[in-house]
This record gives C-alpha cells, sequence and structure tokens, in this order.
C-alpha cells in the first residue's frame, strides 16, 4: 500500500486523533485569488455534515482537496489522524476510504447499472488483477444489496445512459457504496431532482449515515433542514460559522452574504 | 452475461472470415494459371496489405475506440516494426547483393562504411529480429506512453505529440548516416527463412500469415474488451476521473493497452514488408496515420470488427480510384472523413447494427425494453 508512505507521527492533540477528518490551515490560490484562504474544518467518524456558502465560497475546491485533485499551497488534511490526503494522488485516497459524488451525475454511461456497480466494488484495482477478474457470487449479491438501497433493482441490466437524471445520481452514489468508503463526500445531490427525489435521496443519506461519515455540499436550504445536521457555511474560501441550522440562520453574518440574498 | 458472450461469438465469427479468406486466397494462388479459380499474384499481395492494414487499424481501435487515445502516430509503430523485419531481410540478401558484400547491405558499402553499425547486431538471426519487431514499437510506445500519460496529457494535446513523433521518426529515418538506407529504405529482399520471397508457396504462407495473425489478434482484442479489464478502459473512455476516484491508475491502464497496440502495429508492420517488397521513411508520413484513423472512423470505432471492415473497403476504394482516377482519391478520402463524421458517427458497423435491428423489430424503433430482473447471472 502506498497510503503507508504518507503516514506521519501521530499527532498529539486529542482532538486530532478522534477527528476522521481535519483540516488545517489550507490554503489554495489560482493565479492570486485565493479559493481557500486558511481554511481548518474537523469532521468527527460517524458525522454527516452539510456544507453551504454562496457561489465561489470554496465548497468545490475543499473537495477537489480532499479527494487530491488539487494540491494546497499551505496546511494539511488529515485522514484518521495520520495519512495526510494533500500528500496523496486519487487513487490512494479512493484507497484509504474516500469516495465522492460529482455535482453533474457522473456515471459510465455505455455500461450497465450492475457494470457501474462492478467497477466500483472495493477490491484489488491493478492491472495485471483486473485482466483476469471474474464477477463472483459474492459481488453479485453485494451489488444486489446496493441496487436495493438505491431503489435502482429493476434497472440492474439497463444501459446507464438510458436512466433518468434523479436515477443517476443515485447510482452515482450507488457507486460510493460499492467502494465501501469511511467517508463519503456528496456534491449538490439533489440539484435538478423534483421535490419527491430530494426526500427520497435525504432518507437514502440518512441510512447510509448509519453506517458511514457523509460531507454534503448543498444549496437546497429545504434538502439541508431535512437532513438535520450540523452546518458548516463557507465564505471566500473559509469558515464562517458552524452550527445548527437554526443557529447559522440566526447569525448576521451569515444572512448578509448568503441567507439573506 | 449474455452480451458478453454474444460478443465473443461476433468475435469468433469475424476471425472465422478472416481465416478463411486468408487460406482461401493462399490456396487458390497455388493453383495452376490455367485453372478459373486461380487468384494472380497480385491478388494475393493485395490481399496480403489488407490484411496488414486491418491489422493496424485494429491497434488504432483499440486505443482509440475503447481507451479515447486518438494516436494520430501508430504508423510510427507500424513503420519500426516493418523496419526491424526489413533489416532481418537485408542480412538475408547476403553475397547477392550488387557490390557482393556478405555482411554489409549495398547502401552500406555505397556510404562507404567499413563495418556494420551496432544496432544491426542479431538482425541475421530471425527470432532475434522477431523479438525485436515487438519490442521496438513496444519500448517506444511504452517510454512515451509513460511521460505522456503521468502527465496527464489527453485529448488533442496527445493526438498532436504523437503526429510529431511520427514526423519527427521520418525525418531521422531520411537521414543518410541514420543506417536505415535513407530516403531509399530497404528492399531488394530476396528470403525469408530460407524461402524466397518470389515464390508462389511464399507469398501464399505469408498471407496466411497474415490471416493467422489478424484472427489472433482480433479474438485477443474482443476478449480484452469484453473483460473486466476492458470495461475499466471504456469507463476510462467515457468518465475519466471517476475512474480516478474509483481508485483506478488510470496511467497504468492506458500505458498498458498503448504498449500492447504499438506491439499489434509493429507486428502489421512487419508482416507488410516482406508482401511489399520494401519499406521507406515514407511510412513514417503523418498522413499514413491519419489515413489508419479514417479506416476505423469508416468502419465504425470501438467495435473492432468495423477497424477491420473500415481499412478493407477504404484500401479497396483506394486500389480502384488511384488506378483509375488517381487525382481524386484525397478528394474521395477527406470526403469520406467528414460524412462519416456528420451522418454515420457509429461508421458503418453501426449503421449495420441500427438497420439490422430496425429489421428485426420493426414496431420498438430500436430502444431495448425493460425486462424484469433475471435471477442469478
Amino acid at each position: 500500500m502506498n497510503a503507508a508512505l504518507a503516514e506521519l507521527p501521530p499527532v498529539e492533540s486529542t482532538e486530532d486523533r478522534q477527528s476522521l477528518l481535519y483540516l488545517d490551515g489550507i490554503t489554495v490560490s489560482f493565479d492570486g485569488f485565493k479559493a481557500l484562504n486558511n481554511l481548518s474544518l474537523v469532521v468527527d467518524p460517524g458525522e454527516m455534515r452539510a456544507i453551504i456558502g454562496p457561489n465561489g465560497a470554496g465548497k468545490t475546491t475543499m473537495m477537489d482537496v480532499i479527494t487530491g485533485k488539487t494540491r494546497p499551497q499551505t496546511g494539511r488534511a488529515l485522514f484518521r489522524g495520520n495519512s495526510d490526503l494533500t500528500q496523496l494522488d486519487e487513487a490512494e485516497i479512493a484507497e484509504l476510504g474516500i469516495g465522492r459524488k460529482f455535482q453533474k451525475p457522473t456515471i459510465f454511461e455505455m455500461h450497465s447499472v450492475q457494470d457501474n456497480l462492478l467497477l466500483a466494488l472495493k477490491g484489488d484495482r491493478r492491472p495485471s488483477r483486473v485482466l483476469f477478474a471474474r464477477a463472483r457470487r459474492a459481488e453479485l449479491e453485494r451489488i444486489g444489496q446496493i441496487l436495493e438501497t438505491t431503489r435502482l433493482a429493476p434497472l440492474r441490466h439497463r444501459p446507464a445512459g438510458e436512466l433518468s437524471h434523479g436515477q443517476k445520481q443515485w447510482l452515482e452514489i450507488g457507486i460510493l457504496l460499492a467502494q465501501e468508503p469511511e467517508l463519503l463526500l456528496v456534491d449538490e445531490p439533489v440539484a435538478g431532482m423534483t421535490d419527491a427525489e430530494t426526500e427520497q435521496t435525504a432518507e437514502l443519506l440518512r441510512r447510509i449515515n448509519e453506517t458511514r461519515s457523509v460531507i454534503v455540499v448543498e444549496h437546497d436550504m429545504t434538502f439541508v433542514r431535512a437532513l438535520d445536521v450540523k452546518v458548516t457555511v463557507l465564505h471566500e474560501g473559509s469558515v464562517l460559522a458552524e452550527g445548527s441550522l437554526d443557529h447559522v440562520s440566526a447569525d448576521p453574518r451569515v444572512v448578509e452574504v448568503y441567507l439573506g440574498r | 452475461m449474455i452480451a458478453e458472450r454474444l460478443g465473443l461469438m461476433r468475435g469468433l465469427a469475424a476471425a472465422a472470415v478472416v481465416l478463411a479468406i486468408g487460406f482461401a486466397v493462399g490456396g487458390l494462388s497455388l493453383l495452376p494459371a490455367e485453372s478459373a479459380l486461380h487468384v494472380p499474384g497480385y491478388g494475393v499481395t493485395l490481399t496480403g496489405k489488407y490484411l496488414c492494414y486491418a491489422l493496424l487499424a485494429l491497434s488504432v481501435d483499440l486505443v482509440w475506440g475503447y481507451v479515447g487515445i486518438l494516436s494520430l502516430g501508430h504508423g510510427a509503430f507500424f513503420a519500426l516494426g516493418g523496419y526491424a523485419m526489413g533489416m532481418y531481410l537485408m542480412r538475408q540478401i547476403g553475397t547477392r547483393g550488387v557490390y557482393g558484400d556478405p555482411v554489409l547491405p549495398d547502401f552500406m558499402v555505397f556510404l562507404n562504411w567499413q563495418k556494420l553499425p551496432w544496432y544491426w547486431y542479431g538482425f541475421d538471426n530471425f527470432l532475434f529480429a522477431a523479438l525485436m519487431i515487438m519490442l521496438v514499437p513496444g519500448a517506444l510506445a511504452f517510454v512515451f506512453g509513460y511521460l505522456a500519460f503521468r502527465s496527464r496529457v489527453t485529448g488533442v494535446y496527445l493526438s498532436i505529440i504523437t503526429q510529431a513523433l511520427t514526423y519527427a521518426l521520418m525525418l531521422a529515418f531520411f537521414r543518410n548516416d541514420m543506417g536505415f538506407g535513407g530516403n531509399n529504405g530497404l528492399t531488394d529482399f530476396k528470403d525469408l527463412l530460407g524461402a524466397n520471397l518470389q515464390a508462389g508457396g511464399t507469398r501464399a504462407g505469408l498471407v496466411v500469415a497474415s490471416a493467422v495473425a489478424l484472427a489472433g489478434f482480433l479474438l485477443a482484442c474482443r476478449h480484452l474488451t469484453l473483460s473486466r479489464f476492458g470495461k475499466v478502459l471504456i469507463a476510462i473512455r467515457d468518465a475519466e476521473s471517476r475512474t480516478r476516484f474509483l481508485g483506478y491508475r488510470v496511467e497504468r491502464y492506458k500505458l498498458a493497452v498503448f504498449t500492447f497496440s504499438a506491439v499489434m502495429a509493429g507486428i502489421a508492420g512487419a508482416l507488410y514488408v516482406p508482401q511489399i517488397g520494401i519499406i521507406n521513411p515514407g511510412e513514417f508520413e503523418p498522413a499514413n496515420s491519419i489515413e489508419a484513423v479514417i479506416w476505423v472512423a469508416v468502419g465504425g470505432r470501438g467495435t473492432l470488427v468495423g477497424a477491420v471492415v473500415g481499412a478493407v473497403l477504404v484500401n479497396f476504394a483506394k486500389t480502384i480510384l488511384t488506378g483509375a482516377f488517381p487525382e481524386i482519391w484525397l478528394f474521395v478520402l477527406g470526403g469520406l472523413f467528414v460524412i462519416v463524421t456528420l451522418f454515420m458517427p457509429r461508421g458503418l458497423i453501426g449503421l449495420w447494427s441500427s438497420v439490422a435491428r430496425r429489421l428485426r423489430r420493426p414496431d420498438s424503433g430500436g430502444t431495448p425494453v425493460l425486462k424484469p430482473m433475471e435471477a442469478g447471472e
């Protein structure tokens, strides 16, 4: 495992050891523009966290840093207190147990729903192993469970490209589940969904949160309210406020930059 | 896994057709000339040439159709395989050359070289040459691919540097002091493994060998693309970053397939050279590599069989048109590419399968119906 290379000596502070994800003073600038400005954030094991904030607040950049797509200029991102994500690449981070759902549903449109999940199932990703891999009964059963969870069971053999927008979003969440990550990053899961689908998605995420930690970025306040979890408000690349939705909604600074508009 | 089995059957059928053509043309060419079924010598050479082009097209389709790497430089791997074979054939000439030197090929004697350059050593041995036919294009593709894929060069940028690669090689091979015969290239071959290259039996054997190679790689590629490995390739083609975030090392997959594809192209070039009788730097011309991409586009990208069909049909048209109206061929080729890109994005195979589907189910307009879930697999 390459992940071992990135292991750092245990950090002393008790907060670090308990947290699942600890972003510590992360700064990312693009041509002088600071997308993230000394951002610090702690997510506990088993927690579900909603991240809100106006456009350009740095929500997607934060996800890019956590998943290894963007390297910050300064700061650390400790996962389980010992792996610094800023030193790893996408594949290593995925192997560590972090899954990501993109803003625009990103699935393999030409593959069947089943094959989408088959490729996502936890397993050896090396080309030499994948070349001779055959679908095992256990894998097909696991896929069946995920399809039940995401309400896609009747569509198992359909090409994923034929699914509706909402179904594609669920399939992508299913892909994340198949990876068996410890932490799911979910970027705007209900964008473009009907009210009924939004409600079902909130239900789905709550069920996922029973066994895994989740970070959700979302604009839809009804949805965030339905999740009923701790909310972090980002503004200009750093944390503006944190707490329950009612608590942050009452914060005059939050109202000014975001909710009041 | 019904789709997989169907795909494999189709691959088997295509390979069987290729083999049948190879053996038929090879066998019939050995009939006496007055027989009605006799295939004349030029027909044998033409068939062999088409089969080699089809193998080149197959190698292009594997990287372009399944991984989305649009290589505009696959002709370079084809030519390198061809040169490796040409070097072996040159060393078989021995004292039968114009200058009669037992070791040095004619062009080296002409350039007043005293001894064989080190990189010509070993090419008198067929097994060594066969190894180089695969190793040289493979190694170049590996080094090139390692640098390009690690730096995440994709799309049009990658296409441009592959084009630059083949262009640079063309300029290098044009130089006399490279030691590959300069612009004349390598020619005047006499025999291969002791068999006279002009003899009907040898030519029949070469056409059969080309068919066997094409059929074999067709099956290998079909198997590869239907495996889970192949599913990862398609995943990379359609959503590269999603594949990366699932934990796949995209660059390793690309590198493996690109290298394998270059080896295929090298073998195609090696089979081509003894049948055509010459290899020169013109084979590195960027236009050749682009033409190979057009064959694949015409036949149907990402179908394997389409690459073979496209290569054969376009080259058949080229043979006829360049004979009858040589000046219009390039316009036809260009027009063909535009028409295929605009109106037949899935090529002839795509056209054929949508027509076939409509004929089979006139009512359902081609969209698959939702079937109840099957128990197990």
